[in-house]
């Protein structure tokens, strides 16, 4: 009797323990999987460090350059963040700076420091899907698109990735219809995103060319988008990329758009 | 004015020579790339600039002014160097005018930043200094302007003159403090009819080059100084200013009838701005009380009177590459009636004077090509001044731009009507390295 109930004890054990195994197992659903792709995308460690080298090319395959530093901060994971992009190619837009607080669910504070004026302007955030310094990338692909600015859907499992379709709750403010991410499953990051234009055909293309662990975090250190229209590309590389250097908040203010900081000077 | 000396005449030929061959030789050869890479590397010193060249054409006939209103090559070299303990900062022009027939080497910028403290940053030295919320429209930015290089189509850069000062700013947690003092007055460069005619009040006509106004300068070092003061604080995103400036009207706003000359009467100024994300774009209000303290009560005809400004200004995205503004913006004159009882009723201010703004800016092409327009337009003064102004970026070294300088008005005397004969169309190439 008592080895009976011995056995049915190891069993249920077993039992418990093949379902919380089957837990870890199964697919977790379209939100978390949403939501880990725009952690592990735009929010890796609590704060970062970047050079970023622009090559835009345009139809004609003409091709200019953007060098800048850019670092980010977090506020809060999933969240409020701050942003600062000191640009130090092409000559004539050297020591400008662009400053974003990036707010979820209300229009971001955005500024920018023209050096040779000494001006310090603020500028209207209400259209993030312009172009981000003339490239094809838009400001929304550099800060992140809001998570609950779409509804997600995940369309298909393959073996290294989960695909999510994305369709916009207010399709008036966006010029697509609806995108479909390719998100790894082990890092959570997205490696590719195809955007629909309003007749349903693919217009544009967002690609991570090469990827690197850095301070185990896995981060794009080279990504792509092409306009499949004009035939143009943008292709963005990531170097000197540090994260959790303690930057304070203070970074992100007036003071050090006028006068760069520390970081952004070799 | 005090930025600008004149080169010897024996050297403005070698000097033209020089700016029209040497620096595109310079550049092509690929030996401007060598310099500015080992700058860099060696001595952590940024060598960056510009050569360009301008051309603009008067479409007015005035007889006491030549038909070219800009004819100009310019060389600028801007130089960064990174000392650990700051930054050294030079950067200069030169400048071939072929309307002055001129050769001039003028110092924007020489100034050294440091940080003495961890809540203090200084800035020593020539420098172009900047506040206030205004576009195009000035209320506590009290800082040099060149009001010429605006109207005759240089580079928006040179709207604003250098000064030659002390900047000491305090960063807090409850607010941030600036304090700026130019121990010898800086004014800004102002009409005098030696390139723009204008509106002669002694001589109740428009004058040009047949009457060249002087000024009587004041530069007694540490006697005849400015002070500009800012409170800074942001409150989420709310951002709001409070200013001071202690010095002289930038502009001479006195006339001594000995001569004539012009002058520099006192000046004390008191003002607020506040800034902020509304309606989707930016909003701005801005207020400014000018105490023009030599002539507080109004009495003297031939001192500006005191003035309140105010400007209330909208910024926002219309469609997507295609941004809109809208300002509006007054100056009431104090003592009105003071002023009237000796003004010439035919020329005489009104004690209101209302501008708006519009601006329009449209970014084609992957952004390479700005389109804009900015118009000013004052219904009291029934005059205005539309800037429309196109720029494009061939290559990320090579710029070309262009536009027109339109002054239209009613009357001679009033501010953008007395420019009439200067509208003007220019255009500029500009390679920068």
């Amino acid at each position: 009797m008592k080895k009976s109930l011995l056995f049915v004890a190891i069993g249920l054990l077993f039992l418990a323990g093949a379902l919380s195994a089957g837990k870890v197992e199964a697919a977790p659903s379209v939100e978390e999987i949403v939501d880990k792709a725009n952690l592990a995308a735009y929010y890796a460690g609590d704060d970062g460090r970047s050079d970023v080298r622009m090559t835009i090319t345009d139809g004609q395959g003409r091709t200019r350059n953007r060098e800048f530093v850019i670092l980010r901060k977090d506020i809060k994971d999933g969240g409020e963040q701050r942003f600062y992009v000191y640009f130090e190619k092409p000559g004539d837009v050297r020591k400008m700076v662009f400053m974003v607080h990036k707010f979820i669910g209300r229009d971001d504070d955005r500024w920018m420091y023209l050096a040779k004026l000494d001006l310090v302007k603020r500028i209207a955030a209400s259209d993030k899907r312009t172009s981000f310094v003339g490239s094809h990338f838009f400001y929304e692909d550099v800060s992140g698109r809001g998570v609950d600015e779409d509804r997600h859907e995940l369309i298909e499992e393959t073996d290294s990735h989960y695909v999510v379709k994305n369709t916009p709750k207010l399709p008036g403010e966006v010029e697509f219809s609806s995108y479909t991410v390719w998100i790894d499953k082990e890092t959570f990051l997205p490696t590719k995103a195809e955007y629909l234009d309003k007749e349903a055909r693919p217009y544009r293309e967002v690609e991570a060319l090469e990827t690197e662990t850095i301070q185990g975090l896995p981060t794009v250190t080279k990504s792509q988008v092409r306009d499949l229209r004009s035939g143009g590309d943008t292709v963005s590389e990531f170097k000197n990329i540090k994260y959790d250097i303690g930057l304070e908040e203070d970074i992100f203010t007036e003071r050090y758009l006028r006068r760069p900081p520390r970081v952004v000077r070799r | 004015m005090g930025s600008k000396k004149t080169v010897n005449k024996w050297f403005r030929p070698a000097l033209f020579s020089g700016l029209i061959l040497l620096t595109p030789l310079m550049a092509f050869s690929g030996g401007l790339d060598d310099l500015q890479a080992r700058l860099s590397d060696e001595y952590r010193t940024d060598l960056i600039g510009f050569i360009e060249t301008r051309a603009g054409v008067r479409l007015r006939d005035d007889p006491s002014q030549k038909d070219a209103s800009l004819g100009e090559v310019r060389l600028q070299m801007d130089l960064n160097s990174d000392l650990d303990f700051g930054i050294l900062k030079l950067k200069t022009d030169l400048l071939g005018d072929l309307v002055t027939e001129e050769a001039i080497v003028e110092l924007r910028e020489l100034n050294l930043l440091f940080f003495p403290h961890d809540m203090i940053d200084v800035k020593a030295g020539r420098q172009v200094l900047t506040w206030g919320t205004g576009d195009l429209l000035f209320i506590n930015d009290l800082f040099p302007k060149d009001w010429e290089s605006f109207f005759i189509g240089r580079d928006v850069e040179y709207l604003k003159a250098p000064s030659d000062a002390l900047k000491s700013s305090v960063f807090t947690d409850l607010f941030n403090f600036d304090l700026i003092y130019v121990p010898r007055f800086n004014g800004s460069e102002y009409i005098d009819g030696s390139r723009i005619s204008y509106w002669n009040g002694v001589l109740g006509r428009t004058s040009g080059r047949d009457f060249i106004f002087v000024d009587d300068e004041r530069n007694k070092a540490f006697e005849e100084d400015e002070v500009h003061a800012r409170l800074n604080k942001n409150l989420g995103g709310l951002e709001l200013d409070g200013y001071g400036y202690y010095g002289y009207w930038k502009t001479p706003e006195g006339v001594k009838l000995a001569g004539p000359k012009l002058f520099y009467p006192g000046l004390a100024v008191i003002g607020a701005s506040a800034r902020n994300s509304i309606w989707g774009g930016i909003g701005n209000l801005e207020i400014g009380y000018y105490d023009s303290f030599d002539d507080r009560k109004g009495a003297d005809p031939l001192i500006r009177n005191s003035e309140i400004r105010f400007l209330a200004g909208f910024v926002r995205e219309l469609a997507r590459n295609f941004t809109g503004g809208f300002q509006y913006y007054l100056e009431y004159m104090q003592d009105y009636d003071e002023y009237e009882s000796t003004a010439d009723p035919a020329t005489a201010k009104d004690e209101y004077r209302h501008v708006t703004t519009v601006r329009l800016t449209r970014l084609l092409m992957n952004q390479t090509l700005t389109l804009s327009l900015f118009a000013y337009y004052s219904p009291s003064d029934e005059d205005g001044y539309l800037r429309p102004k196109f720029h494009y970026k061939v290559t990320d070294q090579l710029a070309v731009d262009g536009g027109i300088n339109w002054f239209f008005g009613a009357d001679d005397h009033t501010f953008f009507g007395q420019f009439e004969e200067a509208t003007n169309i220019y255009v500029g190439v500009r390679w920068n390295y």
